[in-house]
């Protein structure tokens, strides 16, 4: 299956809108745990070096002096990899950035399994859940490049506190252009009357893969974008229960309490429907490369393509 | 300008508040700490600190962050002093629907410049204060307060090590050396000596004080303002429960309600002074 990749990553994405911004926006500040190389931020601190500041290997450190800096009237960014920015730093997020309603946008890098050969220490297994309950707070994940360099305009645009998860590397190219509203669904293929995908990051791709499949078996598949993890587009899963009669939800990210989480959440309460849960199966990964850890790791598209078949056989008559 | 004799007595009233919060507030305050650091705030609020309390969100502003937010009493007192909002809200420390959270609350409390109370972040969070308001050209200096306790939490040194290296010489950490921690003495648990060899070696400009003199107080902290190139820290040697013998170098007074007898005790003996 022929896979074209987007010429650069994610995070690249990301600190291209950057500047782009901080261009627009002399509030626009940048705070990097030495992470400024790797996150994006390089652009931006070599057109405007001031508002780029490095203040060493200490997350916790930097989330507090974005907040003080939004709590000025700055906009503030705040970036390092996934488990350091929602574990090491969590309660700086919630306490002193999202319970204040601080204008702080926290950047998370190697999202998902992108931390690849450094490992599980390094990769974003449960980012994720843990940012989908703080309150106030948005949570995005974007599929690739394309949407990421929208997203990050959007999101900075926005007044309030905001969990981006970028990637590492290159990631397949899904989109050739993008619109992006908070709290809204990307439906990315609607004709399906047997299963609805619901499915964000680098998972998208994995799930296009997947449908393919299916539909030489003849199950068709609608397939939504769900970028934006909180809040959630409550209508369009419930669109998607009452047309598809069965959900499958895919996540680069453990399947306790992410996506799929958020999914049962919303059926549960409000329309229940026969939903399949795919992803990091609530265990620790290891080192090597994205895409054979994909494969590894519940990502494989004929894995995603033969559970959701069996998932679809034995709720048929639903 | 407010001159010494004017401060002091402010200072009684700044106590005099915080013990009726003690006695009012919805279950127990933290009257201890709160007093250990009365005399500072009311000198930064009252001389040090340009504020305008009738535009509590002016852009211009000094900024407090009393990062031992536990003690928040002192500066509630002192901003419904300051005219921030009225001293009925007093009457409503810790309660539900109230303004005045058990540790402070920027959203919640007028005049409250950060959010606070989990211990070890006011430091960074000042920083990036400092950072800002600097780098968009402003005068505005950012004071911290943190307890000495507090300083056992890592991330103070974090920004500690980090503020210097960034200049912020419009940063002044202000240490409220009153020995005690929450369930005791700060030796007896985890000592925070030699403090002042500690910021000197992360290259702070560090001023000793006794935190209970307004003359060294107001004397310190200017000339931590004044100061160029590097942070400053005063590290101010206090007394936890002062102005108030029962008190005084007594932890029980960490969190705790006084019985009606002895708030009257305390307001006597701050009225008259002991």
């Amino acid at each position: 299956m022929g896979v074209v990749y987007d010429s650069y990553s994610t995070r690249d994405a990301f600190g291209k809108s950057l500047l782009e911004m901080a261009k627009e926006n002399p509030q626009i500040y940048a705070v990097s745990a030495d992470t400024t190389k790797s996150m994006g931020y390089e652009p931006m601190r070599r057109e405007f070096p001031n508002r780029v500041i490095n203040v060493g290997i200490s997350e916790q450190n930097m989330a507090l002096t974005a907040a003080g800096i939004a709590s000025c009237g700055g906009k503030a960014f705040c970036a390092t990899y996934a488990p350091f920015a929602a574990m090491r730093m969590l309660e700086q997020v919630r306490s002193f950035i999202a319970y204040p309603n601080l204008d702080v946008k926290v950047i998370s890098g190697l999202g998902g399994l992108s931390g690849n050969v450094e490992g599980t220490t390094h990769q974003g297994l449960e980012d994720v859940s843990i940012m989908r309950c703080i309150p106030g707070i948005v949570v995005v994940v974007p599929a690739d490049s394309c949407s990421t360099e929208e997203i990050t305009r959007v999101i900075t645009r926005h007044n309030g506190p905001v969990y981006l998860r970028v990637g590492r590397g290159e990631v397949p190219k899904v989109f050739d252009s993008y619109k992006f509203e908070i709290g809204k669904a990307n439906p990315i293929k609607t004709e399906g009357a047997d299963i609805a995908f619901i499915c964000n990051g680098a998972a998208v791709h994995r799930v296009l893969q997947a449908d393919k499949l299916l539909a030489e078996k003849g199950i068709s598949a609608q397939i939504i974008e769900m970028p934006c993890v909180k809040p959630i587009d409550e209508d369009a899963i419930l669109a998607a229960a009452r047309t598809a009669k069965r959900i499958v939800a895919v996540e680069e990210n453990n399947i306790v309490g992410g996506l799929g989480g958020a999914v049962a959440e919303v059926l549960s309460s409000l329309l229940p429907t026969p939903l399949l849960r795919l992803g990091i199966a609530d265990c620790y990964t290891e080192s090597g490369p994205h895409a054979e850890l994909m494969d590894k790791y519940g990502l494989d598209p004929i894995e995603i393509a033969s559970r959701t078949e069996n998932f679809f056989s034995h709720h048929k008559s639903v | 300008m407010h001159d010494i004799p004017y401060l002091k007595e402010r200072a009684k009233e700044t106590r005099l508040n915080i013990l009726e919060i003690a006695f009012k507030a919805q279950g127990p305050s933290h009257p201890g700490p709160a007093l250990s650091c009365a005399d500072i705030v009311t000198a930064l609020y009252y001389r040090i600190m340009n504020i305008d309390p009738k535009n509590p969100a002016w852009a211009d502003r000094d900024r407090l962050i009393l990062s031992k937010g536990h003690a928040c009493p002192v500066i509630y007192a002192a901003l419904a002093q300051r005219g921030y909002f009225p001293m009925e809200w007093l009457k409503d420390v810790r309660r539900v629907g109230g303004n005045l959270q058990g540790h402070p609350d920027m959203n919640k409390t007028p005049g409250v410049d950060m959010t606070a109370g989990s211990l070890g972040n006011g430091l960074s969070a000042g920083l990036g204060m400092a950072y800002y308001l600097k780098d968009q050209a402003k005068n505005s200096q950012v004071f911290v307060i943190l307890g000495d306790g507090e300083l056992q939490e890592g991330n103070v040194w974090e920004a500690a090590i980090t503020a210097p290296a960034l200049k912020l010489d419009n940063l002044i950490a202000i240490v409220d050396y009153n020995h005690f921690q929450s369930t005791g003495a700060t030796d007896d648990i985890v000592p925070i000596e030699p403090i002042v060899d500690k910021w000197r070696a992360f290259n702070w400009n560090v001023i000793e004080i006794n935190g209970h003199s307004m003359e060294e107080v107001v004397s310190a902290l200017e000339r931590g303002v004044a100061f160029r190139g590097r942070p400053t820290v005063v590290v101010a040697h206090t007394v936890k429960g002062k102005g108030v013998s029962f008190m005084e170098h007594n932890n029980d007074w960490h969190q705790k309600i006084p019985t009606e007898a002895e708030y009257a005790q305390a307001r006597k003996e701050i009225t008259e002074g002991i």
